[in-house]
């Protein structure tokens, strides 16, 4: 077994893993290393050929490959190792990672930062407990996604997809494209799970219809799929008497979520919020345990890739900050709560803040759909900072930078979303940080 | 005889031909193997333990339930036993978890005792009453509005796939041949004795048949114009939970049996799992396997009376099972109608737990009705171990990977489960040849994200060792095509090719 010692290590090469690893290189770790479980990094990105990546990042539209290759370019052209076709099979809490390939063996690294960067993974039928039989033609759409876009083969010619996640979104245009008849999306919830601009140019440009509030309440066929049942359902999501329909199709694709993927930290005894799947971080993206960081869809599932890089940059300095042991002791730390129209928020706690530091930058989920709303930051109780925002999705991440001093030194602190007085024309932009 | 698994061609003959590729047709064929014969088991899918043997609760029951002096009682328990003596040899996971009764109240403290007494009659060891203390202490899970249990410490969990693939690929190895994709569509007969069997690959001539076709035994018993029984398939739920819940219950909690069913049942599995389930429900059609919301709503509400804090989010899939039910006994025997006809039929609940003790049994009864039993001493009565990467140290995992680096890449994620370890379970001698083959064999995709991450990859595996394109892997029956090629939609072929 060969052992090796890096300063900073990311567990992941996705966009999250080179992103912190680049941005640990630059802020000064001598010896940084990605581990990749695929033959190549990029990550799912390298799945999504379609574009509509890199507008916030790179300041064009790029595709999911290219968006990858923007980011495997800098780190080839950097002194980061790179390990692929490796799989961590456990990280302990302090920082020996043992992982293993079929060219290297089992490879124990020795870390002084970790940085998680492992993504997320759907949700699949047993988890939304879809009744029927179980033939096949029933896939997740980012494993269908990933044999039509890559092996280039096509898991049905009839489809029919189950929620309104943007994969499934993404899929149905995808599925057109490729000759196939998509026939419905059917979405449980009153409102859509996707980007409003995939479900303008993934369904309404293709005529797919959309059904809102209706439910799959099973799925048909012995050998292969022949059908599913749909009905409507209530505000309670309990199927109405009467509304049951049946369509048929050979393909049933799944977009019904996704979950972070923590297997090793859960292993490790990593502390994990219940909400985002992820772990619990401050605004280091430092975890609750010292020297672990995680950034991206591990961490809490986002809408766009740009916020992915942005955070894990953050998780990477900190990551080689702490490996020089330059990171401010957590010291007792404060949690941040969401209150009345908020799901989740990141980072869940703040640290002592770094000096010169003028502000910190969350992420929130909205629990429902909202018109004109004003975002909320509460410090003890009193209103200490306000926010327009012209719409609020629950598939739409919320990105909100609260100075430092508008934070304080307050014990409770604090976010709602309330419904705003008036209408809005425009957010407020975001006070990028100095 | 060479030992064969596969789609290959019928041999012309046979001294016997089993009808029936679940655990119990594969639990007679291997008990058959260690006799100088030469056998044939057909099986119409392409894997073996694709009915009933897939979808059940993998119990080996401790055997208090069936009335004394049925063959119920009486191959229960010896199957109870033969499992404990064959299981590790024949690579089959089992772990003597010991069972529990839960009483809810003094009228059905009687109940379970009433069993406890049934259960010595029927020669069932250990069996003891438990206090609802105990019962807290073994099971802290447990709801504690119950008055108490009774204890089989003889009970146990199985692994029901790998259970018919070890009997399986042992009955390979000892020379069976199994042909797969072959449906049985007659009987010949010469003076009400049997002469062959027809298949849609062709005829073979034999002059002993048994019948083991679970769901279907009824159709081929009349196929021999035997219309002494009929299958009514009963239909069972169950949803299976994450590993990560695993220490939910540490043994299998029955509630109070009534007269139709066990009861809704809150155990573990072998590979360290939870399930809960199955109801009953009799249907019509011998292929239906749908879950249904009433179904599954009514197993939750069911397990939540004996686990109150059932982790319903951790859910990870959910199926149907179908049990071949004939009545109140199984049905063991020579046909009434045909000579050289035996049958193994209706074997419902405790089946899984019978199955080596009805081969015994099969073989006796083939004997009686003229099949020559000559001790074969080639026989071997064990499989090779396959290793589990995940289930060794570092260091074995570190040599492992040393002799084949093939083990040094994970496919399964959420299972660790290494490249070797499915090339292994598709070139063994009961290989897989589909995907649900691979996963029953070696849990790749069996996991929490249920096949999301490596079903493409061992999709391309499968394709590679067996030398077959994509688009003619399966997922689990005949006709079961995961996926088209790009050029079949474009050419705008209706079917798939």
């Amino acid at each position: 077994m060969r052992e090796f010692s890096y300063d900073v290590v990311t567990i992941g090469g996705g966009p999250a893993g080179m992103a912190a690893a680049l941005a640990a290189r630059e802020a000064g770790a001598a010896r940084v290393l990605i581990i990749e479980r695929d033959r190549e990094l990029g990550g799912i990105l390298q799945q999504c050929i379609h574009n509509g990546f890199g507008l916030r990042r790179f300041e064009e539209e790029l595709t999911g490959p290219g968006y990858a290759h923007r980011y495997i370019d800098m780190v080839r052209a950097s002194d980061i190792d790179v390990w692929l076709d490796t799989t961590v099979l456990a990280a302990e809490p302090d920082g020996v990672i043992t992982s293993v390939s079929p060219h290297a063996g089992m490879t124990i690294v020795k870390a002084k930062s970790v940085v998680y960067a492992m993504g997320c993974r759907e949700r699949t039928r047993g988890a939304i407990r879809t009744p029927g039989s179980r033939p096949a033609g029933v896939f997740t759409a980012g494993a269908a996604q990933r044999m039509v876009n890559m092996e280039g083969y096509l898991p049905g010619k009839e489809v029919v997809i189950v929620g309104s996640g943007d994969i499934g979104l993404i899929m149905a245009r995808r599925m057109t494209f490729e000759g196939a008849k998509v026939k419905a999306v059917f979405e449980i919830m009153p409102y859509s799970n996707g980007l409003t601009r995939n479900i303008v140019q993934c369904l309404e440009d293709f005529g797919i219809p959309l059904y809102l509030g209706h439910s799959v309440t099973a799925i048909h066929g012995k050998d292969r799929v022949t059908g599913v049942t749909v009905a409507q359902v209530n505000d309670r999501l309990e199927v109405i008497d009467g509304t049951a329909f049946d369509i048929a199709c050979d393909c049933v694709l799944l977009s019904v979520g996704l979950i972070p993927e923590n297997e090793l930290g859960r292993a490790a005894g990593l502390a994990l919020d219940p909400i985002t799947g992820g772990a619990l971080a401050d605004q280091f993206r430092q975890t609750a345990t010292p020297g672990f960081f995680a950034a991206g869809n591990v961490l809490h599932v986002h809408d766009l890739v740009d916020w992915v890089s942005e955070e894990a940059a953050i998780a990477g300095r900190s990551a080689a900050r702490h490996a020089q042991g330059e990171l401010p002791l957590s010291g007792s730390q404060r949690s941040v709560a969401v209150g009345e129209g908020l799901r989740t928020v990141v980072p869940q706690r703040l640290s002592a803040f770094e000096q010169g530091k003028m502000s910190v930058r969350f992420y929130f989920r909205a629990a429902k759909p909202m018109g004109a709303s004003l975002l909320q930051f509460w410090a003890d109780g009193v209103l200490a900072f306000e926010r327009k925002l012209r719409v609020v999705k629950p598939s739409e991440m919320i990105v909100a930078d609260i100075p430092v001093r508008k934070i304080g030194d307050a014990a409770t602190l604090e976010f709602r979303v309330l419904p705003a007085p008036e209408k809005i024309e425009a957010d407020d932009e975001i006070e990028e940080e100095a | 005889m060479a030992g064969s698994f596969g789609p290959g061609p019928l041999p012309d003959s046979a001294d016997v031909v089993v009808i029936g590729g679940g655990v119990v047709g594969c639990a007679i064929a291997r008990e058959l193997s260690r006799f100088d014969l030469s056998v044939v088991l057909i099986e119409r899918s392409p894997d073996v333990a694709t009915g009933t043997s897939k979808a059940n609760s993998g119990i080996l029951h401790a055997g208090f339930d069936a009335d004394p002096g049925t063959w119920k009682a009486r191959l229960n328990v010896r199957g109870s036993r033969l499992y404990a003596e064959l299981s590790e040899g024949l690579g089959i996971p089992r772990k003597a978890t010991g069972s529990l009764v839960v009483a809810k109240d003094a009228a059905q403290m009687e109940t379970v005792a009433e069993l406890r007494h049934r259960g010595i009659d029927n020669g069932v060891p250990g069996l003891e009453i438990w206090t609802r203390d105990q019962v807290i202490a073994h099971e802290p899970n447990i709801s504690p509005d119950m008055a108490g249990a009774l204890w089989a410490p003889t009970g146990a969990i199985v692994c029901p796939f790998l259970a018919t693939v070890g009997f399986a690929e042992n009955a390979i190895r000892n020379g069976v041949r199994i042909v797969t994709e072959c449906t049985v569509t007659g009987i010949d007969m010469a003076d009400r004795q049997i002469v062959g069997v027809r298949t849609t690959r062709g005829r073979i001539a034999t002059r002993f048949v048994v019948n083991a076709a679970g769901l279907h035994s009824g159709e081929v018993a009349r196929l021999a114009g035997d219309d002494s029984f009929t299958i009514k398939p009963r239909r069972g739920e169950y949803i299976l939970f994450d590993r990560s819940v695993g220490q939910l219950v540490n043994t299998v909690l029955f509630p109070t049996p009534d007269k139709v069913s066990k009861g809704i049942l809150v155990a573990p599995t072998v590979h360290g799992n939870v399930f809960i389930g199955p109801d009953a429900t009799e249907i019509d059609d011998p292929e239906d396997r749908e879950t249904t919301a009433a179904g599954l709503g009514g197993i939750i509400a069911g397990a939540r009376r004996i686990v109150p804090g059932l982790p319903l989010g951790t859910a990870i899939t959910e199926f149907a099972g179908l049990r071949a039910a004939a009545g109140k006994d199984f049905i063991i025997g020579p046909s009434p109608a045909a000579r050289g006809l035996v049958h193994a039929a209706g074997i419902q609940s405790p089946g899984l737990t019978s199955a080596p003790a009805i081969g015994e049994v099969i073989v006796e009864m083939l004997q009686d009705v003229g099949l020559r039993l000559k001790p074969k001493a080639s026989f071997v009565p064990v499989n090779p171990e396959k290793p589990r990467f995940h289930d060794l140290d570092r260091e074995s995992q570190a040599l492992l990977i040393a002799s084949d680096p093939l083990f040094g890449r994970v496919i399964c994620r959420c299972e660790t489960i290494t490249e070797a370890e499915i090339v292994a379970a598709i070139q063994s001698p009961c290989g897989a040849r589909t995907v649900d083959g691979v996963k029953r064999r070696v849990r790749a995709g069996a996991g929490r994200c249920q096949g999301g991450f490596c079903g493409p990859r061992v999709t391309a595996i499968l394709a590679r060792e067996l030398g077959i394109p994509i688009t003619a892997i399966r997922k689990d029956s005949i006709d079961s095509w995961l996926f088209l090629s790009r050029a079949t939609l474009e050419a705008g072929e209706a079917s798939h090719a």
